[in-house]
């Protein structure tokens, strides 16, 4: 996906919070987009992808909640499915490699929640982001299917994205559907369908007078927001919402400068945004 | 409906596809239906009623159509069922088995295409990694190798023609 800008400030606050991330050039497709055309195919990317971490002794971190879905389901199988394992074993030693089992998989949001906290992420904080109401989106995949994801999160009230808003000063607000899916996944499939769900959002999100949507998942954010001026010109409304990687709003409490985060590369312009923010 | 044909053997063809098990505890009660986001928009898309006629062995009708490709995968569906049928996995076994008996949706035959060819379905060009460099990131290479390996191990190039019939 087309987000440099969330890897970019993902690099950039993980850096800083002193989390050590390695980039592992053996890792391939996650399996996902492979799911509703061939399960077994996408699972057996899944294992060839958390193999080649394993034989690396890591654990898995990814940035999109369609990967980290993907990646954790098959991990799970694998892990507690003697036969699975060992049919999808046969299949991998045909190139080389073998899946024991071991990998874990994390959204870099959960691991925000988990292992470095709010707590200290609010120590950390060097401009407080008081005054910007932000209006959260989870994306589906960050919640669901809830049984992969050890009840980390619940699926119909999510809190910890809210949780991680809050503690760098900034006002979480809530709005009507703010579970409900952005479309994206259908965009190829029926565009009406999919940019009227995006629509959908915009508009509660507008409704109670957001500063910015927050989230965590590429696919997301190509809809609201490299897809917002379709929607705009489609429905014939104006919304002007700024959209924000949770990374990229994290990283400019952290004091991390704007364009470090790329926040030139949104394409809803964030220049009143961040104006706002140092009035 | 009388004139459809019904085959009574597709519901155990469906259980038999990973995610497709637990169809047969469907109780039609439409706590699918009132939560999906899709059908919200677009009232032809009816989880509810496409598993009743999966469950009655409609299965060219089922299998040959459009709407089960419109499932957006949120999973609200699955986490609400209170008889874990779970619809989303069911959803997908349906597409599964339309896409063996040829009737892949068109937009998803392009995805295969390009996943083939490039490795991901966000082709990067090399403008892309100069861009990457001028913001200090990682060069990326495409992967595709990876993929169709993966592929040639299940067959689905060979489903999917992707090597041009060879």
């Amino acid at each position: 996906m087309m987000a440099r800008h969330y890897e970019l400030s993902a690099r950039k606050v993980a850096e800083k919070l002193g989390m050590e991330l390695v980039d592992v050039e053996d890792f391939a497709c996650c399996g996902f987009p492979i799911m509703s055309v061939d399960r077994e195919t996408a699972v057996l990317m899944a294992a060839r992808n958390l193999s080649v971490a394993e034989d690396l002794g890591l654990d898995i971190c990814t940035i999109c909640n369609g990967c980290a879905s993907t990646l954790t389901e098959a991990s799970k199988e694998l892990m507690h499915d003697d036969r699975l394992r060992e049919k999808v074993n046969k299949k991998l030693e045909k190139i080389g490699r073998t899946y024991k089992g071991n990998v874990r998989v994390k959204h870099f949001t959960r691991v925000l929640y988990e292992d470095v906290g709010p707590e200290k992420i609010k120590s950390q904080v060097k401009n407080s982001l008081e005054g910007l109401k932000v209006a959260s989106h989870y994306g589906c995949h960050y919640l669901k299917p809830s049984d992969i994801y050890d009840k980390f999160e619940d699926p119909e009230f999510p809190r910890t994205l809210d949780a991680l808003i809050s503690v760098l000063g900034a006002e979480t607000v809530e709005y009507e559907d703010k579970t409900e899916c952005c479309g994206g996944v259908i965009l190829d499939v029926d565009d009406k369908i999919a940019l009227a769900m995006t629509q959908r959002k915009l508009e509660h999100v507008k409704a109670v007078g957001a500063d910015a949507i927050g989230l965590i998942c590429p696919l997301c954010g190509s809809m609201y927001d490299r897809n917002q001026r379709v929607v705009e010109r489609r429905f014939n409304v104006t919304y002007n919402i700024p959209v924000l990687y949770y990374t990229q709003i994290l990283g400019l409490a952290l004091g991390i400068n704007p364009k470090g985060l790329g926040l030139d590369l949104n394409r809803v312009k964030t220049s009143d945004l961040l104006n706002k923010l140092s009035a | 409906m009388v004139t459809t044909k019904l085959d009574p053997k597709f519901k155990d063809e469906v259980a038999k596809v990973p995610g497709g098990q637990n169809m047969m505890r469907c109780f039609q009660c439409g706590t699918c239906n009132v939560g999906c986001p899709v059908r919200e928009i677009e009232e032809k898309y009816n989880p509810r009623k496409i598993i009743r006629m999966a469950v009655l062995g409609m299965r060219e009708r089922v299998l040959s159509s459009d709407f089960i490709w419109l499932c957006s995968e949120c999973y609200t569906c699955q986490e609400r069922c209170p008889q874990d049928v779970r619809i989303h996995d069911v959803m997908n076994a349906l597409k599964n088995l339309a896409v063996k008996e040829g009737y892949i949706h068109s937009s998803f035959a392009k995805r295969m295409e390009v996943l083939w060819t490039h490795g991901t379905l966000y082709p990067l060009s090399r403008f892309d990694n100069t861009k990457r460099e001028e913001l200090g990131l990682p060069q990326i290479s495409s992967g595709n190798k990876e993929v169709q390996e993966v592929f040639r191990l299940t067959g689905l190039n060979k489903l999917l023609d992707a090597e041009g019939g060879k």
